[in-house]
């Protein structure tokens, strides 16, 4: 905290809400807010927009990671004691991130170019072209901020590092060249019964009792062959358990969401001119969402005030009741409501007892929500992991790695056209829901040997050694591939070389609303719709009165041509 | 561009269009003033092309500004520069006008007539293209218009077809793709290109390509539409084959008067004739031109010119048939001769779709022929042919009679090479069977059940030719049953195809076929030469088919069926006695085959529904005193038809009036009051009973 600026003094000192962290949910929640009306003070402790759902620099990313993942100092002595109305309890930060693993294999070639890199701590992550997200950012005008592209492709991947092409819609069906005329027949039967049933084709309704019951049983019912089967399950659905071990599976998806889920996928699809695909990738990574609505509450109001943390909370002394905040430059502001980022909890000083109504609640809102972790890796490599396509999906579902593997693995890859690395390079997100640290390692670990050529570890002593040949690894490689593959002893014959990664687990907190409310950390899901809802119900909770982003009469639904346009969601070409 | 729901246009909406209409009717008026006084200043162009942008349909418009370019291009000694951009004003104005409605016809016309003026930015043409096909995939103009710039620029057929597969690629519901698709494949085969020098290689790939569409989407047509082009392509052979004859090979004739049945020959191949003269018929598998005596050469003992008039046997006139008729004479009248006929040896039969025939075939027969007793003749013309069932027991064939059915094998060794080169076009129609059956086993689909019953058929026809059996025959009627069921508006068409398929079973042997032959009366001495009939009532037939294997039918019992209509009929030109009665038949044009059938003595046409519509809507298609084709065939009877009794049945005239019945029923129909019949009784001289009646 010695570098931290002298803070000028924020004025007014009074406002109707102040939120803390410009992780997605708060942004979301400080737009609409301010949208409402509402004077709005929006601060971040850290000098970029995004907390736990920013793109970082390459170098930046380790460091944000280990903040996160140390326990807090205890709480300080207080030298300003209570006023004669509050109270003041500390705002600490808890540990969100454990097991972080930084390999550095070309240090050289990364440090140069460390601020090409927006890098996504919450990744793997991208839109429907037609899910909720996307319908907020259009409704709101958030889309004149960002600009996106097409995710080209699909795969599902199994353990001999084969990318089998997910036929997600009637023109892939027809091309694919794997699947069988049969299998083709009824996975596209399938298709029209799901779309008949969600136009509400009377003769192809699926039945009450169908709706209900776990979608695997309807798939199965249907006779759709495995191989399908997992493909719709893990591939489109986007389920994250194995929902065929229904003894183990936490959420036996049932048929009714499978069936929207479908749905979604399938109004994604063509939705937009220039996309191909059913998903979306923001250019400059995912950071750009919180950032885009960020923008949006400051064109209504909102003040934004970055590298201010928040030391303190105030609450009234007798019915224990939010007052303010206590900045780090040591001024009180006061708000009617408070919105807090996941990072932060709320301790008593030492020495201090809470007010009376507080002493039920504060152990209960510290205590950290037990919902397990996800891991999460991040791999920079030279080589595409598909010669002829950068940006694509692919979905390892559950067993397909190791009899063990428990849950769906996603990896998401990604290319410098979408500004998240240098030219030539491709960053590779992969994550994966787990219950602890090893588990999680193992995931993210199948997925690195199964694609990757990962170069020795070596001690940090001789990097210099270890990013020459790393060097000259991918060198041969990316110039050369078929001399490369000559060499029969390489074990690694034909795979990406890793350049760089970044393995950590993160745990999944829900987002509270209690006396104060807090967002939700990042979640296992591949959108956003989740955590917009979760952004929505926080919204409903603090303004019941007030309508979340209503509908300007300027904004024409009927525009939704026009808004296409302004979408910019523009294929490679 | 599809599937959008059509919207109720809103008031603001009108009160736009009739502001628009306002000036467009301004704006037109001028325009046909300067057009009147053919005004091509440059503001009068101008108003053309504002008049385009608002109304891109306007004919006119496109007219006057070809006008305008020509008058431009004529009067002054315009430099090559000016010319151009005068063209390229025209394609501003094309492109604007298709802005406005992209299916303009007048629009796409005009550019193709700019092209043709030689002004070529043809790469730009393309690009245009692309973005109207982007724009909507299935824009047909847009298709026609690529031919045309495709073969203005020369693009090879390959990268045309390339393109249909990207197209196709991105929506395979594409008919108009599907369709360039075959117009270049047809192209390509038939040039024999580098990659498409054999229908067997190249077939089957696109089988496999069509059935990814049809697999992956059965309701969508367009793919089986396209799967139904390479069925025809398959089963087509190109050039044109010989499938069947009368007198057939091998076969003894016995032309004869009545009453005399000589031991040794079949009833099958005795025939009575009146005419000094026997027919000659050639049954071809499709329609061929050129059939003359120098293409089709006959020696015999008798005459020895061996000049023949052949005649093709088609409704419409046209000179192409699928069955070809000449008469022979036999001067004397004892005769035992041996016939050759020479079919093709010297080329000049050519299919209508432009295929020589290549299999010169030869076949021969014996003619005996036994003088006629003109008396008993005589009598036996006032006998009455009595369409009862008592008249009728079935026919015991003698063991070793000759069928003429079961000759056709020995005509079609003689193609046999064929049947070596067409292996692929077997197996192809195999694995198509196999594929479908496949799919119908997952799903019910109509479509996909007509085209196995199709398959099927074409299988039958095609690996065992002219068989004895048909082997799926069975399955395919329940396929059709199956689809009369499932698909009611069709069911006049599968009832068609059934019927068609009940033929083909029924006379595919020789088994089957005697069930339906019956003996006519006990007496041998009737008007016709030949006891036996062939009896083909009551089986529900809506139409007639397998002719080929009837061709020497005399009799013929065609009762208590529901036709509508005697199509191909043409070919029995041994008929001479036809039961039609208690049939659908709705109108006298119907009967048209008839007027082909010289021999055709007895005629049973009572109890149908001729006359009940007062507008036969078919008298519009067949020929009609006004064609040009029958016009002058009238002229000569002009006194009979004015008559004015018979003006108001001319088609009857028109029908009747070359047949030498003896014997008609027409009662139960709407028509036959008793003006008609009387209208009949002078339109036929020849009439000697009519519903039972016998004449003076």
């Amino acid at each position: 905290m010695e570098d931290i600026p002298p803070y000028p003094p924020i004025d007014p000192t009074t406002f109707d809400l102040i939120v803390i962290g410009t992780g997605l949910p708060e942004s979301i929640i400080a737009a609409a807010a301010s949208t409402a009306s509402k004077s709005v003070l929006h601060l971040d402790p850290k000098p970029f927009y995004g907390s736990h759902f920013s793109s970082l620099p390459l170098a930046d990313l380790p460091s944000f990671l280990s903040t996160h993942s140390t326990s807090p100092s205890p709480p300080r002595p207080r030298s300003s004691e209570d006023s004669n109305e509050f109270s003041v309890l500390d705002l600490s930060t808890r540990p969100l991130y454990s097991s972080i693993d930084i390999s550095v294999f070309s240090p050289d070639l990364l440090d140069q170019n460390s601020r090409k890199f927006n890098l996504d701590v919450a990744g793997p992550r991208a839109f429907f072209c037609a899910d909720k997200s996307i319908e907020l950012i259009l409704n709101t005008g958030a889309n004149q901020y960002m600009e996106f592209k097409s995710i080209d492709a699909t795969f599902v991947g199994d353990n001999k590092g084969n990318l089998l092409n997910v036929p997600d819609s009637r023109a892939a069906i027809f091309k694919d060249k794997s699947l069988g005329l049969m299998e083709k027949n009824q996975l596209m039967r399938f298709f029209k019964l799901v779309q008949g049933h969600m136009a509400g084709e009377q003769d192809v309704k699926i039945s009450d009792e169908d709706l209900q019951s776990p979608f695997v049983d309807f798939l199965n019912k249907m006779g759709l062959p495995p191989k399908i089967k997992s493909f719709i399950l893990y591939a489109i659905a986007m389920a994250d358990n194995d929902q065929e071990d229904t003894g183990v599976c936490r959420d036996l998806l049932k048929t009714k969401d499978g069936i929207d889920q479908l749905a979604l996928y399938n109004a994604s699809i063509g939705r937009f001119q220039n996309a191909s695909g059913a998903l979306l990738y923001p250019i400059y990574g995912q950071g750009e969402l919180s950032q885009a609505f960020c923008r949006r509450a400051a064109v209504k109001g909102c003040i934004y005030v970055l590298r201010m943390p928040v030391t303190e909370l105030l609450v009234d002394k007798d019915s224990g009741c939010y007052k303010g905040v206590r900045l780090a430059s040591g001024q009180d502001i006061f708000s009617q409501k408070l919105i807090l980022d996941p990072t932060f909890k709320v301790t008593l000083p030492s020495g201090l007892s809470p007010p009376p109504p507080l002493q039920a609640k504060l152990p209960f809102f510290s205590q950290k929500d037990d919902r397990g972790k996800i891991a999460r890796g991040i791999c920079i490599t030279m080589t595409s992991l598909k010669p002829d396509m950068s940006n694509f999906l692919v979905v390892y579902p559950p067993r397909s790695l190791f009899p063990e593997q428990a849950t769906s693995i996603r990896l998401l890859q990604i290319a410098s056209s979408l500004a998240v690395c240098p030219p030539g390079m491709y960053v590779l997100y992969i994550s994966a829901l787990c219950n602890d640290d090893d588990q999680g390692k193992k995931l993210i670990h199948a997925v690195m040997n199964t694609l990757l050529t990962v170069p020795p570890i070596n001690s940090e002593s001789n990097a210099a050694v270890q990013s020459e040949t790393a060097e000259s690894g991918f060198a041969v490689q990316d110039e050369n591939a078929e001399s490369s593959s000559t060499g029969p002893s390489d074990p690694g014959e034909g795979k990406p070389t890793l350049l760089w990664s970044a393995l950590y687990n993160q745990e999944l907190t829900l987002g509270q609303v209690d006396f104060i409310c807090s967002t939700p950390m990042p979640d296992g899901k591949l959108n956003h719709d989740d955590l917009i809802d979760a952004a929505i119900k926080l919204f409903k909770k603090i303004y019941p009165e007030d309508e979340f982003f209503p509908q300007t009469s300027s904004e024409n639904p009927e525009d939704d041509g026009d808004g296409d346009g302004d979408d910019d969601v523009s294929l490679e070409t | 561009m599809h599937g959008r729901p059509r919207k109720a246009p809103k008031p603001e909406d009108e009160a736009a269009s009739a502001a628009k209409a306002q000036k467009l009717r301004a704006l037109q008026t001028q325009f046909f003033s300067f057009h009147h006084d053919q005004i091509y200043t440059k503001e009068a162009v101008e108003l053309s092309a504002k008049l385009l942008e608002i109304n891109p349909e306007s004919y006119t418009a496109w007219n006057y500004r070809k006008l305008a370019v020509e008058h431009y291009l004529s009067q002054s000694e315009c430099g090559p520069d000016s010319v151009k951009s005068v063209l390229d004003d025209e394609l501003r104005v094309v492109e604007s006008a298709l802005r406005q409605n992209f299916k303009s016809y007048g629009a796409w016309h005009h550019r193709k007539w700019v092209l043709s003026k030689g002004h070529s930015s043809i790469n730009h043409e393309l690009r245009l293209l692309d973005k109207f096909q982007k724009a909507d995939s299935r824009n047909f103009h847009a298709w026609n218009y690529r031919r045309f710039v495709a073969e203005l620029m020369n693009r090879s057929e390959q990268d045309e077809l390339k393109y249909t597969e990207d197209m196709i690629y991105t929506n395979f519901s594409n008919y108009s793709a599907w369709h360039n698709r075959s117009v270049l494949l047809s192209a390509l085969l038939e040039k024999k290109a580098e990659g498409f020098l054999l229908k067997e290689n190249v077939l089957p790939e696109e089988y496999e390509f069509i059935h990814q569409a049809i697999f992956t989407d059965p309701d969508d047509q367009s793919g089986w539409f396209y799967n139904l082009w390479l069925l025809d392509q398959t089963v087509t052979t190109d050039s044109p084959l010989l499938v069947s004859t009368w007198p057939t090979c091998g076969s003894d004739v016995l032309i004869m008067g009545d009453g005399c049945q000589n031991g040794s020959f079949s009833p099958f191949t005795t025939l009575l004739s009146d005419s000094g003269s026997f027919p000659i018929i050639l049954y071809f598998n499709q329609p061929v031109e050129g059939v003359n005596s120098s293409t089709v050469t006959i020696e015999c003992g008798f005459d020895k010119n061996g000049y023949l008039h052949w005649e093709p046997l088609s409704v419409s006139n046209s000179q192409a048939a699928q069955v070809w008729v000449a008469h022979l004479k036999f001067p004397t009248p004892e005769l035992d001769s041996s016939v050759e006929v020479r079919v093709g040896h010297s080329k000049g039969i050519i299919s209508t779709r432009g295929f020589q025939y290549c299999h010169p075939s030869t076949f021969s027969f014996n003619v005996h022929v036994q003088p006629v007793e003109r008396d008993s003749f005589q009598v036996s013309v006032a006998e009455s042919i009595l369409w009862r069932e008592e008249n009728f027991k079935i026919y015991r064939a003698q063991l070793e009679e000759s069928i003429p059915i079961a000759s056709f094998d020995q005509l079609c060794i003689k193609n046999g090479h064929e049947s070596t080169a067409s292996n692929w076009r077997t197996e192809a129609l195999a694995k198509e069977i196999e594929c479908f059956r496949e799919l119908l086993s997952l799903m019910d689909c109509k479509i996909g059940k007509l085209t196995l019953a199709r398959l099927l058929m074409a299988y039958d026809a095609m690996s065992i030719p002219f068989a004895t059996k048909l082997v799926h025959s069975e399955e395919v009627l329940e396929l059709y049953n199956d689809l009369m069921k499932l698909d009611p508006t069709h069911h006049r068409y599968y009832k068609d195809e059934h019927s068609f398929v009940l033929l083909q079973k029924m006379t595919s042997s020789k088994e089957s076929l005697l069930q339906h032959c019956f003996q006519y009366k006990d007496s041998v001495s009737s008007v016709i030469g030949n006891p036996i009939c062939l009896r083909l009532n009551n089986l529900s037939l809506s139409r007639i088919g397998a002719f080929e294997k009837l061709l020497w039918v005399q009799m013929l019992d065609l009762s208590h069926n529901e036709l509508q209509s005697i199509e191909g009929l043409e070919a029995m030109q041994l008929l001479s006695c036809l039961g039609l009665g208690n049939n659908k038949l709705r109108s006298v044009t119907a009967l048209e085959p008839l007027r082909k059938l010289k021999s055709l003595r007895v005629l049973d046409i009572s109890y149908n529904q001729i006359g009940d519509h007062s507008i036969d809507t078919t008298r519009y298609l067949c020929s009609s005193p006004l064609s040009h084709s029958v016009g002058s065939e009238l002229n000569k009877d002009e006194t009979v038809i004015s008559d004015a009794s018979l003006v108001n049945y001319w088609e009857a005239f028109y029908m009747f009036k070359d047949l030498n019945l003896n014997q008609l029923d027409i009662v139960g129909n709407t028509i036959a009051d008793e003006k008609f019949k009387s209208a009949l009784v002078k339109i036929m001289p020849t009439l000697k009973r009519l519903d039972g009646k016998v004449l003076d």
